[in-house]
């Protein structure tokens, strides 16, 4: 009942992608095998990630993942048209909680992720391009694979992710929405405001566990 | 059932069908999220414990068998509807997979096809509509079969007219077999709806945009026009600054504020 679409969730499992010891100006499909593979292996290795330990996962992601994400990006994209209309301080924030959201997100997936097996694709495009979409294919036993997409773009500090598209479903495009409707409700601060309060529910739940 | 069907009932007399944000998508805001609450209340008082139960419950190779059955039965009309898409080879790969896995895989317990390297796919009726060019129409939100749209309901009435498990006889077995279905289905899912609560700001928005870009990605097989995200939405009225195909960081100037001046450092420290 909860619905199709809920099965796209299920595998932001692998918004595992994205490391860091990779060359800058690598391809950007090498940066994400590579960065997958080496989140898989830390996993297979530690104990703890395992059992869900949410501050090492917190950790894995902050120091891993989070480098190759372009968060102000991200935001402004799901901001849409209000973006315009916030002041630099508003902006600021928004991208702050944002980004904590998605991480504590992410931090949930990364403790579910169990032994799927992941298809590298071949990057589709020309070497001159500065805007491409990587695509990772993830099959778990008999299960129709689920394909995980991202939105990539080069700049001067290496390829940057701006959106992920998991089974068709874009992160950026499903916030889109509800900030648009909560910013016609009760402005940019009220946005900011329920982030904050999503945030925080969320850290003392992560905390209780 | 009949519980339910009161309960049902009398949601449907208590909402007024109201339209609250607007989204030309969803005329039918009022109605749907009246539904989808009586979903979650449904969900959280029966199917997911019911679900719990039968994930913590069960042996995973008990769990696998039974989703591999109802897979290999739904291959069928996976083959059929893709036929009626004019797609022969992926028909006849479905084809393949239900025999093989009927046979050599014991009445689909076993999915050697996959083994073998034959793909499962994804296919309805709805889907074949949209195929041929039927919009996706308003989005509904049905009792306990959740989100859908016009074409989708429509799609889904011939899906389980054309059900295996629906038309088995007798009916307490059908039943059954329904009800087992579903606890699977649902158990599959534990994991994506806890994400959904810690991910949402408001669930039934999330879950609407998502099943819209779902099935709207299924549609095109994986491969949707990129530029053209708002094809179904053409002739809309609505806001269409919200839902306009994702644009590029680098048709704003690039704002890489934040996290700039920590990847400047890294860059230093790791670059090569």
């Amino acid at each position: 009942m909860v619905g199709r679409a809920l099965l796209a969730v299920v595998a932001v499992v692998s918004l595992i992608a994205a490391g860091s010891t990779l060359a800058q100006d690598g391809a950007p499909d090498v940066l994400v095998k590579t960065v997958t593979l080496e989140i898989i292996d830390l996993i297979a290795k530690d104990k703890d990630l395992q059992s869900g330990d949410q501050k090492k996962i917190v950790a894995v992601i902050e120091s891993k993942i989070l480098p190759h994400f372009n968060f102000a990006a991200m935001t402004r994209l799901a901001v849409a048209t209000n973006w315009e209309k916030s002041t630099a301080e508003q902006r600021k924030q928004l991208t702050e909680e944002f980004k904590t959201l998605l991480v504590r997100t992410y931090s949930s997936a990364l403790s579910t992720y169990r032994n799927q097996r992941f298809d590298f694709r071949p990057l589709r495009a020309k070497p001159t391009d500065t805007d491409v979409t990587v695509q990772v294919k993830i099959s778990q036993g008999s299960r129709e694979a689920v394909s995980l997409e991202y939105d990539m773009e080069k700049t001067p500090y290496g390829w940057k992710v701006y959106d992920v598209r998991i089974a068709g479903v874009s992160l950026v495009a499903s916030y889109r929405t509800e900030f648009a409707n909560e910013i016609r409700a009760h402005g940019v601060d009220g946005l900011i405001k329920s982030l904050v309060a999503k945030n925080q529910g969320q850290g003392l739940r992560a905390e209780r566990r | 059932m009949s519980k339910l069907m009161l309960g049902f009932g009398m949601l449907l007399l208590a909402c007024g069908c109201a339209t609250t944000g607007g989204d030309a998508r969803d005329p039918f805001e009022g109605f749907n999220r009246s539904m989808y609450g009586f979903n979650q209340a449904v969900d959280q008082a029966v199917l997911k414990p019911v679900a719990q139960a039968y994930k913590q419950g069960l042996p995973e190779i008990v769990q696998t068998g039974v989703r591999n059955f109802f897979s290999n039965l739904a291959d069928v009309f996976i083959s059929v509807n893709n036929l009626l898409q004019g797609k022969v080879i992926e028909a006849a790969n479905d084809g393949m997979r239900f025999a093989v896995n009927t046979t050599i895989g014991g009445l689909g317990l076993l999915d050697w096809a996959s083994e073998m390297g034959l793909e499962k796919h994804n296919e309805d009726f709805g889907q074949t509509f949209g195929r041929w060019g039927v919009g996706d129409g308003p989005y509904i939100v049905w009792p306990v079969f959740g989100s859908s749209t016009a074409r989708d309901s429509v799609g889904g009435v011939f899906d389980i007219a054309v059900d295996p498990v629906s038309n088995h006889k007798p009916v307490a077995a059908r039943n059954a077999m329904n009800l087992v279905r579903l606890v699977g289905k649902r158990a599959d899912l534990l994991d994506a709806s806890r994400l959904l609560e810690e991910a949402a700001l408001d669930k039934y928005v999330f879950e609407r945009d998502a099943y819209l870009q779902r099935r709207r990605n299924l549609v095109f097989d994986g491969n949707p026009p990129r530029e053209a995200a708002s094809l179904n939405q053409s002739s809309e009225t609505g806001d269409l600054s919200e839902h306009s195909p994702v644009q590029t960081p680098a048709q704003h100037d690039a704002v890489l504020s934040l996290s700039g001046q920590a990847e400047g450092e890294r860059l230093r420290v790791d670059g090569r």
